[in-house]
């Protein structure tokens, strides 16, 4: 350990989208490491531990060392040709950053997607259907008496889901925290989470959606035939039980995941679920929760938002945004080799997506910025090696609940932020094309 | 900044400074109105046109949380209405609640070059600041919501009012917003902790408080005072949207003993009951309402006219939005804050054959026409609560064109205009004077922005210039030019150049050791640390801070002169 020691109080953790704002860091300035993240969970400590500066290259052209400089003219240059360019990625990465991707996919034409559309993009989907009940998760901590995880393994996934916001805490009006609470489980298998629940109901795989829909109809006083044991594995008796618990209690939520999203129904399993919390505060205060991955994709959803109308999967080749899930999501979208060009900030779609869609992102030019090699980044035509958000970057970062936070960087890199290079390159790309670039058949007083 | 310019030949309307279509050069420097330019500066001729200080927008919901939800909620008002990009412009989509960009270039477009966005949650400034930063051309700045909050009812449970009032300077230092907002005090805390309850008037119990709506808006408008804000508490008051909810209305403007108070979106306010078994349907009461500003300078409002056709009801009332889910569409967010707030968001569409919705239209025109102090009761539609900030031009018609106005009130349900005044005060035409007021020099009075709503020298050079027209409607929808600055953003009605506008807000002083005070209950109830609580510089790449005069707090301001 180095003699060069210091505290950062308050910092930040961005490995899940619990941004957990309460690490006290130790850090060792001398070996650029952090030595002891203090609050952290499981997962915490190892992002922060584990994290240090590797010597790469600035940035890679073709595979060979470059500079940022270099790898900014490069990446301008692949982005001024193409004709439908794809910018995905952004949920481990600052909202500054986020606004700067979005401003270039509108210079140029592309599209924005974000890894919401792998995700709880079909939450977003179904928000847009039905509306949502929502809280912040302070609500939760101080009031929910009825604690419902759907389709998620927090212990595992969001360690301290349980233990800083929903489960054991203690508030305001829960005055003995975990004794207060009723907590409920519903998943097709047992987990590290099942424990922390008085009650796990199982359900048969693929049946998610009709146990909610019974759920809505005993909600609303309709009669519900038992035989929907065979279909879910879940008695009546159950599901009534579970129904007379949500009516009466004073603040309940459901927390749902992946395994609901992902799931067979995907949007119609968010949606009911989501509707099912709308319905039941005709009784007594309900809200839902999709429990989010990766740091900032929360911000991501909100950058994309505030400056297109729409959440993700957006194109703007028309000259305005335009939003189709299926058309303009990425899997879609290189699945059917549409993309001429990507750039991919802070995430690794050639490790995690179909293997149609990365053997297209091997026809085109890429360019990647991540901290990291990663799969993606090995198939770049352009690389560029970014600090990382969070430790090494300042920025604001939205926890899952829309919860905006201001992050307190540990030590500098030597690599510059991703905001910083995507700058570089709107700018670069804003020179080559003389301003926005604006689609044919533009009208011509629009371009003065 | 711009370089040099000199309007000539235009009619110049300037209430503040008395100037009332008088044909007069108006410079600009620097971004600033000055005296004289040199000979060879920039020269519009205004020949045929109206020369207005730049429109400011008292009561909007144009950024932030809530927002950002009601754009998600609704793409399907964005496809159709969309906002291509140009050269230098971005682009973006609209519906009643425009994406960021949209929503500067749109206002802009109108004449507009200020708004305050009137509901923040404290949690929330952060996400606002960030979507002002990309909502180009405005002046901006919010109000930020401290009438549902937890600590400050437990001080002011215990009596601690001068620990009440560190800590609302606290919370307005904190998180950079302009002025303290009430909305339905105690309404939350019912419904977050009540099992979806509300309050009915100001003397019921807020939850586990030992604590009254009535309790709650006496101190806060005492504690506005003393602060000297350059605008009051802005209040929305308890029963918004309930017949009969007139009674609670002038409750709430009594309890300011002569001090200063602002009521948002008062035609919301000011529902009487109706008679016999029809006693669910609203009637206008706004007479009452109008009587009782007229003879009180301490009390001011904006209108909250209701526009037909599509709108968005967002608040932070959100027992309300709940109730109005029954006759929205069938989409419902609600979204709480924790110890803050609360929040609803309901699409909605006022219909002219709907008795509610034609009394609504009527009472908000029943107010702006028997006003008789139009500094005191300026426009708003409360965006995009009664209608979007697009139906501002038709709004202004409404008012300046009394044969258009008995058109419309023709076809609107005749029921409603029989249980309002409307048919009453069919003679009253605003004049520009009054237009001037109302959208500029009022508005910037209420917020005590004295460098705008006016054309004197060394007021900001936001200006707006419009071609006369028969038609108020067509004239006020696509001004000729717009100055922004002392730069020329609109020119021929095209949009020019892009432009930051800056954000405004207050820093009061307070007492540090109200941290002490503060901080523990964030280490209890919060879920983010105290430390990472307020937000820092970075997050106003522009801006200007307001003055408070804690001093002259106690003064009321007095109609027609200026704060």
């Amino acid at each position: 350990m180095g003699e060069n020691l210091k505290v950062v109080r308050d910092a930040t953790c961005t490995f899940c989208g619990c941004v957990c704002d309460d690490m006290h860091l130790t850090v060792d300035l001398d070996h650029k490491r952090i030595t002891k993240a203090e609050n952290a969970c499981i997962l915490g400590k190892a992002w922060f531990r584990e994290h240090g500066i590797e010597e790469r290259p600035l940035a890679l052209i073709g595979g060979r060392p470059a500079t940022t400089e270099a790898a900014v003219e490069a990446a301008a240059q692949i982005l001024a040709r193409a004709r439908f360019p794809l910018i995905y990625g952004l949920s481990d990465t600052t909202c500054e950053a986020q606004r700067v991707a979005v401003a270039i996919a509108d210079m140029i034409g592309g599209t924005v997607d974000t890894t919401t559309s792998v995700c709880h993009g079909p939450s977003g989907i179904a928000f847009e259907g039905v509306g949502e009940s929502t809280a912040s998760l302070g609500e939760i901590k101080n009031r929910a008496d009825l604690v419902v995880f759907w389709g998620g393994n927090p212990a595992e996934a969001h360690p301290r889901l349980f233990s800083r916001y929903s489960v054991t805490p203690k508030g305001m009006f829960i005055p003995n925290g975990r004794k207060d609470r009723t907590v409920v489980l519903v998943d097709v298998r047992r987990t590290p989470s099942t424990p922390a629940a008085d009650i796990f109901i199982q359900v048969k795989p693929r049946s998610d959606f009709e146990v909610l829909w019974a759920l809505r109809a005993l909600v609303k006083g309709r009669r519900v035939d038992p035989s929907i044991e065979r279909r879910t594995g879940v008695s009546l008796t159950v599901l009534e039980d579970l129904v007379a618990r949500m009516k009466s209690c004073r603040f309940g939520v459901f927390l749902f995941g992946m395994g609901l999203t992902m799931n067979r129904g995907r949007h119609f399993n968010s949606g009911a679920l989501l509707a099912l919390a709308t319905d039941l505060n005709e009784f007594t205060h309900w809200v839902a929760k999709p429990v989010r991955g990766h740091g900032n994709v929360t911000g991501a959803d909100n950058v994309v938002s505030w400056q297109t109308g729409f959440p993700f999967g957006v194109n703007f080749s028309r000259g305005y945004p335009r939003f189709n899930p299926g058309e303009f999501t990425s899997v879609d979208l290189l699945t059917r080799r549409e993309a001429d060009a990507a750039l991919i900030i802070a995430s690794d779609p050639a490790d995690n997506f179909p293997k149609a869609a990365i053997e297209h992102l091997r026809r085109i030019p890429v360019i990647t910025l991540d901290p990291k090699a990663t799969p993606t980044t090995q198939l770049a035509q352009v690389a560029f090696t970014t600090a990382t958000y969070g430790i090494n970057v300042p920025g604001t970062v939205y926890r899952m609940d829309d919860v905006p936070i201001t992050l307190r960087p540990a030590f500098e890199s030597p690599y510059p932020s991703d905001e910083h290079v995507l700058t570089a390159i709107r700018d670069r790309v804003r020179a080559l094309l003389g301003g926005n670039r604006l689609p044919a058949g533009a009208p011509v007083a629009a371009a003065s | 900044m711009g370089s040099p310019l000199r309007i000539v030949n235009g009619r110049v309307y300037d209430p503040a400074n008395g100037v009332n279509g008088a044909v007069q050069d108006v410079c600009v420097r620097d971004g600033k109105i000055v005296a004289d330019v040199p000979p060879d500066a920039k020269r519009i001729d205004a020949a045929g046109m109206v020369v207005m200080p730049g429109g400011i927008d008292i009561h909007c919901h144009i950024a932030g949380p809530k927002v950002n939800l009601a754009r998600k909620v609704q793409p399907e008002t964005h496809r159709d209405d969309v906002q291509l990009r140009t050269r230098l412009t971005r682009s973006g989509t609209g519906g009643t609640v425009p994406s960021t960009f949209a929503t500067g270039y749109r206002y802009a477009a109108l004449g507009y070059t200020t708004a305050m966005e009137a509901a923040v949650t404290p949690l929330g400034a952060r996400h606002t600041l960030e979507e002002f930063q990309d909502t180009p051309v405005l002046d901006k700045g919010f109000f930020v919501l401290v009438g549902n909050n937890l600590l400050l009812y437990r001080l002011l449970q215990e009596g601690r009012r001068e620990e009440l009032r560190q800590a609302l300077a606290w919370w307005l230092k904190v998180t950079k917003a302009y002025a303290p907002k009430l909305v339905n005090p105690g309404g939350d805390e019912m419904w977050k902790g009540g099992r979806n309850a509300n309050i009915t008037s100001l003397d019921d119990k807020i939850g586990s408080f030992d604590l009254t709506p009535r309790r709650v808006i006496a101190a806060f408008i005492e504690a506005g005072n003393e602060l000297g804000l350059p605008h009051p508490v802005h209040i929305h008051c308890n029963n918004l949207g309930h017949s009969g909810n007139v009674e609670t209305t002038l409750e709430t403007m009594r309890l300011a003993e002569g001090r200063r108070a602002h009521i948002a979106h008062i035609q919301f306010h000011s529902y009487g009951a109706a008679a016999g078994k029809s006693q669910s349907n609203p009637t206008s009461r706004a007479r009452d309402i109008i009587e009782y500003i007229n003879t009180h300078p301490n009390i001011s409002a904006d209108v909250g006219a209701v526009m037909f056709g599509p709108a968005t009801i967002m608040t932070g009332d959100a027992p309300l939005a709940y109730m109005l889910r029954r006759f929205g569409s069938n989409k419902w967010v609600n979204a709480d804050t924790e110890n803050e707030s609360g929040c609803g968001i309901v699409p909605f569409k006022y219909q002219d054959r709907v008795y509610t919705n034609a009394l609504q239209w009527a009472i908000g025109l029943e107010l702006l026409l028997l006003s008789e102090d139009p500094w005191r009761m300026v426009f708003s539609t409360d965006h995009p609560n009664g209608g979007s900030f697009m139906s501002y031009p038709r709004l202004i018609r409404l008012l300046m064109d009394r044969g258009y106005r008995k058109e419309q009130m023709a076809h609107v349900n005749q029921k409603a205009l029989d249980h309002s005044a409307l048919r009453d005060c069919q003679e009253r035409e605003y004049s520009l004077s009054e237009i001037a007021i109302i959208t500029r020099a009022g508005p910037a009075r209420l917020l005590g922005l004295t460098d705008k709503g006016h054309l004197g020298v060394g007021a900001d050079a936001d200006l707006t210039i419009y071609e006369e027209d028969e038609d108020k409607e067509k004239m006020f929808s696509a001004p000729r030019y717009v100055i922004k600055d002392g730069e020329l953003i609109i020119e021929d009605h095209e949009l020019r150049a892009d432009h930051q506008g800056r954000l405004l807000h207050v820093a009061p002083d307070y007492d540090p050791q109200i941290e002490q005070v503060i901080e523990p209950f964030f280490e209890d109830f919060y879920t983010i640390r105290f430390a990472n609580y307020p937000v820092d510089d970075r997050y106003v790449p522009k801006g200007q801070i307001i003055p408070t005069t804690p001093s002259a707090a106690a003064a009321p301001a007095t109609a027609g002169t200026r704060p």
